[in-house]
């Protein structure tokens, strides 16, 4: 009787080992130490760009390494002018991918759960959101920019991922999470 | 029954064999520890219905027996009765060893009020107290005790804390196997199914060394039930219904157990609830889904046993919608908004952002006593802890989880319990561990921790002496070696300028550098030693006090190593720092107990003293693409905290209990002279129970419990500029919550259902008066309030 017992024991021993050492095994089949991520969603790059035929004006914000690391760089290629009517789109980049990622046209795509929010310091700037999704809504990719007197200021674009829609047209009723924050000088002369 | 009739059987046979009825037994007794002779032993001789007792040299004779099997009952004051039989065809001299320690018996019988070590300054909380749970999360239950409250993400990820410590400060033993799960993170919470359990110890003073060398919080021992010996099968099933949640739990569990000594359990439960509700509003997407089973098979006899044991745990759990926020912008709008963002109907699904995991855990042990020496017992235990935390994401990539990792953790060690001196017990004890954790890749983000080897090497070894019978004492001392490798890549910019890494640790570097990052190879190895010296006195009045002093060393966990990035739902950038060293803690705790059913109380005062403290605080302000962000990076203080938890509990009348307890603590940072961030604040809790056995074991109790606004907290308010408003604007991360108080009743009854089971009826009520507050140790108090009024119903049927 003793013997069948420690039979059964070693028995019982064996097969937790067994089914252990199955554990360890699957455990490590899909390992993957050797190669590693990238950041997908990473938006480096902001470009908003307002043309009236021959006048471009170009505001760029890049932070090519993305959080952390180094500052992120603004740059505006010059004065708008006053009392204009500007056709303005904005383009978002991924360029730690090469070719650069086109995060635009996913926010488009998802158009319902995205909205760009333009805010000037300005007060004579008007922007209106020409383009909407599939609800009706604004959503901010393509925009006209009219300028009113010559002014210096400020103009911060931002990108509300899960916004309410409809809102006032304020990031601030919007609520939802920010993808995009970004403030540039602008001038209008 | 059996008993019997196998005595009778033999009895027969005896009788039918009885020509030659000439034979002599002689028996020796003695003590199996340490070999003592015992004497004046009752020994009865079944198949002849005589009793002899054993003389001084713990010899005795019986004569004139007849051939065939004998069977003798040994009994002795302080020992555990023992059956024997021989099979007799000649004279026979046989050894017969019993087993003289009454505290090793006292190991196998079910005892709420045995601590684990006889000097340990501990609490508990038994089966029934964690039925009442069933629904909640471990560290609901404890938060029961005083000096343990939680650090909580919403209402469902539970963090235990011990005297304001938490995380990697606190060592979780579940079935004698130290948790990992990722268990260094705020929101991470421990993967155990409470209903798995038979008890739960908190260990605050020092006798934590078994487990660790790093239990500067103390230690939280989930142990199972045990069972006794007997020929038998039983179980029973719990039905939860709750009406805040509009969910519930279901446990069952089934016992078989042999006389052999041999037994088995099954257990398994599910768990689900919908949108939670604070007062006046559902707290959207706060759902979860929880799947625990666990199996336990083995066999215990005094010499000799094993034990085998599985678990897992399978929890969904949705994460308050209004808490995924972008910047610090965000961050301001939701702390002045007074109610969450977000606020839809009642539904029981569990959108983003949630955390899916899955924690396995087996183990396997098995002990052997040896004569004169003592019991060795050896336990080979492994975990596979895979976490995945989603959020919100765009396009393709958002039912891909931000966090996805995965930790294998797997352990041998060994005990070996001496007792053959009298009065004296020793354990010495051998561990080594080998841990990895995969960033499984895929996840579309630079993962938040790394992989990671982790080698780990222990020895301790512990003393209990009795300095006389009434007064104990205790010492021990562990060495703990370990050794982390892992493989990260740093932004470049990062790496050479802003922590200056480069030069500090050149040897990590790798040649690869892709873009902007570089690819490198932490190693660190740490020797760690860790002590404790206990003491305790028992007086005659029903009174014992006890004194720790423990040691506890702790090497950085790998989030304060490497930790890098954005922490949704914080608003925050978390560095980690490979400069950390490790902290040292000197911890000193008394406590004074009357253990008296008309009168008791427990007052235990204790004292920290916490050389390099990691702490994770605001330092600064980044910009990013997003906006900005205040950046929090670990430091390390020195820091102190002290306090005192009081429990009392008094009889009334015969029907009527009083018990409470009060927690205060006190936590200082000492470098800069502020207090300690995140430190709970005073609490007591009152209750009233009324228990009649006669009418069906009615017990009805009502609970008061207040928690203080805590006064004492860093500041660490910083402004930022909001461009749109073109304003500085100011951010209270650091203000406290008012005081709140909060009502609850709990009440059950028991019927005898049918001939061997019984069923128990439940009724509960938490927060009565449906008191809208704020919890300061809830990750998510900016967003939203704490549940609002629930409703319990529990049904039990034991079988």
């Amino acid at each position: 009787m003793k013997n069948i017992k420690s039979v059964k024991t070693i028995k019982l021993l064996a097969l937790l080992l067994v089914t252990s050492i199955a554990f360890v095994s699957c455990s490590s089949d899909d390992d993957d130490h050797d190669d590693h991520d990238h950041e997908e969603e990473l938006i480096t790059t902001v470009t908003y760009e307002l043309i009236n035929g021959t006048d471009i004006v170009t505001l760029v914000y890049q932070d090519l390494d993305g959080e952390g690391g180094a500052d992120g760089n603004t740059t505006v290629s010059g004065p708008l002018t006053a009392n204009t009517v500007y056709s303005a789109t904005i383009e978002l980049l991924n360029e730690t991918e090469n070719p650069a990622e086109d995060i635009t046209e996913e926010v488009e795509a998802e158009g319902d759960e995205h909205e760009f929010f333009y805010t000037s310091s300005i007060s004579d700037v008007t922007i209106t959101k020409l383009d909407e999704d599939s609800d009706g809504n604004p959503v901010g990719i393509v925009t006209t920019f009219v300028t009113g007197d010559a002014g210096s200021g400020s103009l911060t674009i931002e990108l509300i991922h899960e916004p309410t829609k409809p809102n006032d047209g304020t990031s601030a009723s919007a609520g939802g999470s920010t993808d995009v924050d970004v403030t540039f000088p602008i001038e209008v002369q | 029954m059996k008993q019997f009739i196998i005595g009778m059987a033999l009895t027969l046979t005896c009788f039918s064999y009885s020509q030659t009825c000439t034979f002599t037994f002689l028996g020796e007794l003695s003590d199996f520890h340490d070999g003592t002779l015992i004497s004046s032993a009752t020994i009865h001789i079944k198949e002849i219905d005589k009793y002899v007792v054993s003389d001084f040299d713990g010899k005795f004779k019986i004569e004139n027996l007849c051939s065939g099997t004998i069977t003798l009952t040994i009994s002795h004051v302080g020992c555990e009765t023992k059956t024997v039989s021989y099979q007799l065809d000649n004279d026979m001299f046989k050894k017969i060893y019993l087993e003289h320690h009454l505290e090793e018996l006292n190991e196998v019988t079910v005892s709420t009020n045995l601590k684990t070590e006889s000097t340990s300054i501990e609490q508990s909380i038994n089966k029934s107290v964690i039925e009442n749970y069933s629904d909640k999360s471990l560290g609901d239950a404890l938060n029961s005790l005083s000096g343990v409250s939680s650090l909580n993400t919403g209402n469902t990820i539970v963090k235990p804390m011990i005297h304001g410590l938490h995380s990697s400060r606190l060592l979780i033993i579940n079935n004698n196997v130290r948790m990992y799960d990722q268990e260094w993170g705020d929101e991470h919470a421990p993967n155990i199914d409470i209903n798995s359990s038979g008890k739960v110890v908190v260990v605050k003073g020092a006798n934590t060394l078994r487990y660790g060398s790093d239990a500067i919080g103390g230690l939280i021992l989930v142990q199972p039930q045990r069972y006794a010996a007997v020929d038998s099968l039983f179980g029973s099933s719990m039905l939860s219904l709750n009406s805040n949640g509009f969910g519930g739990n279901i446990n069952s569990e089934i016992i078989k157990t042999y006389k052999s000594g041999f037994y088995g359990r099954l257990q398994a439960s599910y768990k689900k609830f919908g949108d939670f509700k604070a007062p006046d509003y559902y707290l959207t997407n706060s759902g979860l889904k929880n799947l625990n089973a666990s199996a336990r098979i083995g066999y215990r006899s005094f010499e000799k046993g094993f034990d085998a044991y599985y678990s897992v745990v399978d929890n969904e759990i949705g994460i308050l919608q209004s808490s995924h926020i972008g910047n610090v912008g965000d961050l301001v709008a939701a702390i002045n908004r007074t109610e969450p963002r977000v606020i839809d109907d009642f539904s029981y699904n569990i959108d983003y952002p949630k955390q899916n995991i899955l924690h396995h855990l087996a183990k396997i042990e098995a002990y052997k006593r040896f004569k004169n020496l003592g019991k060795l017992t050896v336990q080979y235990d492994l975990q596979i802890n895979r976490r995945k935390e989603f959020d919100l994401r765009r396009g393709d990539l958002s039912d891909t989880p931000v966090i996805d990792l995965r930790l294998f953790t797997n352990a041998l060690q060994s005990n070996l319990h001496m007792d053959f001196i009298e009065g004296l017990k020793l354990d010495i004890g051998a561990l080594v561990r080998f841990q990895q954790n995969d960033a499984v890749s895929g996840t579309g983000v630079s993962p938040l921790i790394p992989d990671f080897k982790k080698f780990e090497a222990s020895i301790y070894t512990i003393g209990n002496y009795n300095l006389n019978a009434s007064s104990k004492i205790n010492a021990g001392v562990r060495y703990d070696y370990s050794r982390i490798e892992a493989d990260k890549r740093y932004n470049l910019t990062d790496w050479n300028e802003t922590y200056n890494y480069d030069e500090l640790f050149p040897e990590f570097e790798t040649n690869t550098i892709e873009n902007t990052s570089i690819l490198t190879n932490p190693e660190f190895t740490y020797h760690n030693i860790s002590a404790n010296l206990g003491y305790s006195k028992q007086f005659e009045s029903d009174l014992s006090v006890f004194a720790n002093y423990g040691l506890a060393t702790r090497v950085p966990n790998p989030s304060e190593l490497f930790s890098d990035g954005l922490h949704h739902s914080a608003a925050r950038i978390e560095t980690g720092l490979l400069t950390l060293y490790k902290e040292r803690a000197h911890k000193f705790a008394a406590s004074i107990e009357r253990n008296n059913e008309d009168f008791g109380f427990s007052i235990s005062p204790y004292f920290k003293y916490i050389k390099d403290y990691m702490q994770l605080i605001p330092v600064g302000i980044t910009t990013t693409i997003r906006g900005a962000f205040p950046v929090w990076e670990y430091n390390q203080i020195n820091a102190q905290i002290l306090g005192v938890d009081i429990d009392v509990t008094k009889k009334i009348t015969n029907r009527l209990n009083y018990v409470g307890n009060l927690s205060l603590l006190r936590g200082q940072n000492l470098s800069d002279d502020i207090p300690l961030i995140h430190m709970p604040a005073t609490n007591l809790t009152n209750s009233i129970s009324y228990y009649n056995d006669e009418l069906n074991q009615l017990t009805m109790r009502l609970i008061h419990k207040t928690v203080l606004q805590q006064k004492r907290y860093p500041d660490y308010n910083f402004y930022t500029y909001e461009p749109i408003l073109q304003e500085d604007v100011y951010v209270d991360i650091s203000s406290t919550t008012p005081a709140y108080s909060l009502f609850s009743f709990n009440s059950s009854m028991s019927f005898k259902a049918f001939k061997t089971g019984s069923l128990k009826l439940e009724f509960n009520v938490e927060n009565i008066f449906n008191t809208n507050y704020r919890n300061n140790l809830n990750r998510l108090r900016y967003y939203a309030d704490e549940l609002g009024r629930n409703f319990n119903i529990k049904i039990k049927i034991n079988y």
